[in-house]
């Protein structure tokens, strides 16, 4: 019998729900997504249930569709900085991590914004790094013009090594506070930082934050966005949730971490995913399908179905066949989005063929395509049905995405994280003051192996990381 | 025309004080300037002493003698919004590296996170284009140029929705009524921005903003764009006569001067005796001596300051003040003797006492 190695610990961490079809704003239940009391909420219901962190996306342009702007969905949402400092007032362990764009903002402010967050939460900061080169989210920012499409990764390396740089700018033994002497610091020697699109010179102006660098958190799926994460990232937010796709994601990007002198668990990966709980099995699908109708308006299905056609649809019946003239090419409807249709007239045949076959309306239709990795069932089949993935490298934990604002999270940690401890797979008590500690991940600037969330000592690992 | 009364009471929390040498003192916390307790125990000292606004000053470059180093201002405001209930939290930010789109959205969510208790000091940034690098350093008045186009940006994007933009109407399946919410389509030689905000209109509609008038570039802005004009004045006489000035200015540029505060600066350290705080500044020049306060300053009792406070108000020197202590947490612990009395707030005098001899 081969041996058994030891349970896997299950990561979670709770999305705010954000500026998409998935978020449910017509249910009675649906506060403002924007008051400041929603975000205590769902974050103060993470920290209840001992997530690892509380994650906020961004947003720099509100989305267009048909040149007009996007109002079917939720719209707007308060600067990530902000907020996420604000919630350190109102939780104690929960890490907080923000989507930040490494195109649209400058080094040494982000460096100082993130050693802010750090040192004012006691070591819970995370920065989603994530890029653009859309020139139309860039007509909300011409301090530097835009930015050529290839050079949007060659920029986020180099923002985040810039960040490095100012961050290690302090050494150790900077900070002296001597009264008697007068001596408060060490004099700073100032940053050289030299690079294709930077050039920065002068001291930073904060001593290193609790956790070193904040935890780096990377969301992209390309090739380069793989290879970014495995070179720079500690955790991964992929969009590869179902079992065997997930298993392909999670060995490909954890192989490319030797490549950086890393080990496997120096990165960790955590898909997005819903969830839909019920008293009984049945009970559950039922909702999740009746939710799925309340993401999937009538108008959100025609909306959809315009991006494909590229064309005003507006005259055609949600409840009735797909359309049967030709989508125009390479119109690009909606803006400020990912784009949802490469190429159309593959994409509309598909769709024809599959709602042909499956006797569906073009909402059903939209319903079924745009389903995502979601768990749905009792609670107990929820927690075995996570625990498996993980257990399974699929995942190493999910970031889980209520549809609800702000009590979406309410259910999951009331219910489901009391049987993901009964399986042993999940903790029960925070071990460790900051996030690097609840995600077992080395401090970059500490030779001593951190404690993982098993209580597992880590050897092997070498000082500090390369960057 | 008199102030407002009561006087507006503001207090700049610098750090561990406005003189160089305060984090030397015993009791300046100086192992703490760097942690949410010291500024979140500041902040909460401040508003139960009855001070109404609280400026945090900011800047990107390196202290150049004493405590060093400083956490980012809007940060510190944001931290303290849920532990605060009161007191405006008026962080700086200067303009001249910071897109203006960013500080609007961080000013209006500052602004949700405090339930309306937040503001924006206008600041520009000299000396510190080479920790962008990413455009030669500006002149003064290049600078100001800039900041006022920045301003314009921001109080844009600020009224870019309509306060009843969200309508969440079931029926047609629309969470917003996009005719109420407006591109900016800014401009002007800096910059240039699309709009809308992401962030909806903030709870007071345009946060109220600062600006220290000191030179003809910043006065300007601050008479056009100023809710609150800070200054800085040898004596009341002085401060009486630019307020007047500032007013006369205001309504030359066609605003109401009513509406806008002029707040003066007094650098303060305070104790139980004037000897006591004499002494306590002296041994704070004696670690590390500075020029002589270039504004109104007073080094005594609490009881000395309120009666200066009262002269600044008999003297239409301002309509407020901002105070500046040399060691804050020194001044801390005195504040509470500042608070003006319900009769104060309420602009009635002390009555005289009707059976006492005059």
């Amino acid at each position: 019998m081969p041996e058994q190695r030891p349970r896997k610990q299950i990561h979670l961490a709770a999305h705010f729900p954000g500026v998409n079809h998935h978020t449910v704003w017509t249910d009675p239940a649906s506060g403002s997504q924007i008051d400041f009391d929603s975000f205590v909420h769902l974050a103060r219901t993470a920290e209840r249930g001992l997530f690892d962190f509380f994650f906020l996306a961004e947003g720099l342009r509100l989305r267009e569709h048909r040149d007009r702007i996007h109002d079917l969905d939720v719209v707007g949402r308060p600067d990530t900085f902000t907020v996420l400092n604000a919630l350190v007032a109102v939780t104690t362990h929960l890490g907080l991590a923000g989507t930040i764009n490494t195109t649209f903002n400058e080094p040494f402010e982000l460096a100082r914004q993130f050693a802010s967050l750090d040192h004012l939460s006691g070591g819970r900061a995370a920065w989603n790094a994530v890029t653009s080169s859309d020139a139309f989210t860039g007509e909300n920012f011409r301090r530097g013009g835009y930015l050529d499409h290839a050079k949007r990764y060659t920029r986020a390396h180099e923002v985040v090594d810039a960040t490095r740089a100012l961050w290690d700018n302090w050494p150790a033994d900077t900070l002296v506070i001597d009264r008697e002497r007068g001596v408060f610091a060490r004099p700073v020697t100032p940053v050289h930082f030299s690079s294709e699109q930077f050039e920065i010179d002068g001291p930073f102006v904060l001593p290193r934050g609790p956790q070193g660098y904040p935890v780096q958190i990377q969301a992209g799926d390309s090739d380069e966005g793989r290879e970014f994460a495995a070179a720079k990232a500690d955790v991964i937010f992929s969009a590869h949730g179902e079992l065997a796709d997930g298993q392909r994601f999670y060995r490909d990007v954890k192989d490319r971490l030797a490549r950086y002198g890393r080990d496997r668990d120096d990165l960790k990966i955590l898909p997005a995913a819903g969830f839909v709980l019920g008293d009984t099995t049945a009970e559950a699908h039922e909702r999740a399908h009746h939710i799925r109708r309340q993401q999937v308006t009538p108008q959100t299905a025609i909306a959809f179905l315009e991006q494909v056609w590229g064309r005003d649809l507006s005259a055609y019946d949600p409840d009735g066949p797909l359309p049967d003239i030709d989508p125009a090419e390479d119109v690009n409807i909606t803006r400020g989005r990912v784009r949802h249709a490469k190429d159309p007239r593959a994409i509309a045949d598909a769709w024809r063929a599959k709602a042909a076959a499956e006797h569906l309306s073009i909402r059903e239709l939209i319903i079924a395509t745009t389903a995502r990795q979601q768990f749905v069932g009792t609670p107990r089949e929820v927690a075995v049905e996570i625990d498996r993935y993980v257990q399974s490298d699929a995942a190493d934990g999910f970031v889980l995405v209520p549809y609800l604002t702000p009590t979406g999270l309410d259910e999951f940690v009331d219910k489901v994280v009391p049987e993901l401890q009964s399986l042993g797979s999940f903790r029960t008590a925070y071990t460790g003051p900051t996030l690097r500690h609840h995600l077992g991940l080395r401090h970059p600037h500490d030779s001593s192996p951190a404690n993982d969330s098993t209580g597992q000592s880590r050897h092997g690992t070498e000082g500090v990381r390369a960057s | 025309m008199p102030p407002t009364s009561p006087l507006l009471l503001g207090l700049e929390l610098a750090g561990a004080g406005a003189h160089p040498a305060s984090w030397r003192r015993a009791d300046s916390r100086a192992e703490d300037l760097f942690t949410a307790g010291y500024w979140v125990d500041a902040l909460r000292a401040a508003e139960d002493a009855g001070i109404d606004l609280a400026f945090l000053p900011d800047s990107f470059t390196l202290q150049t003698a004493g405590a060093i180093g400083r956490l980012d201002a809007v940060a510190i405001a944001a931290r303290a919004a849920a532990v605060t209930g009161r007191i405006g939290l008026i962080p700086q930010a200067s303009v001249t590296h910071t897109e203006p789109f960013h500080l609007s959205k961080a000013i209006a969510s500052l602004d949700f996170a405090t339930k309306g208790r937040a503001g924006w000091e206008v600041t520009v940034s000299a000396g510190e284009a080479a920790l962008f690098g990413r455009k030669p350093e500006q002149d003064g008045r290049s600078r100001w140029q800039e900041a006022d186009e920045a301003v314009e940006v921001v109080t844009r994007l600020w009224d870019s929705w309509e306060d009843d933009a969200e309508i969440r109407d079931q029926a047609t399946g629309r969470f917003i009524d996009r005719d109420k919410l407006h591109y900016i389509d800014f401009t002007g030689a800096h910059f240039s921005v699309k709009g809308p905000s992401i962030t909806p209109r903030p709870p007071q509609g345009q946060p109220p903003i600062a600006v220290r008038a000191a030179d003809p570039h910043s006065v300007r802005l601050a008479v056009h764009r100023a809710d609150l004009i800070r200054i800085a004045a040898p004596d009341l006489a002085k401060a009486a006569a630019t307020r007047s000035e500032l007013r006369a200015a205001l309504a030359a540029a066609g605003r109401d001067p009513n509406r806008v505060r002029v707040l003066l600066d007094i650098d303060i350290h305070l104790a139980a005796t004037v000897d006591a705080a004499a002494a306590e500044v002296a041994q704070l020049e004696d670690w590390l001596a500075t020029p002589a306060p270039a504004t109104v300053f007073h080094i005594g009792t609490p009881a000395e300051l309120r009666d200066i406070l009262r002269e600044v108000e008999n003297e239409c020197a301002a309509d407020g003040v901002v105070l500046r202590p040399l060691a804050l947490p020194a001044a801390l612990r005195h504040l509470p003797a500042l608070a003006p009395t319900l009769r104060e707030r309420l602009g009635l005098p002390r009555p005289a006492n009707r059976y006492a001899r005059a």
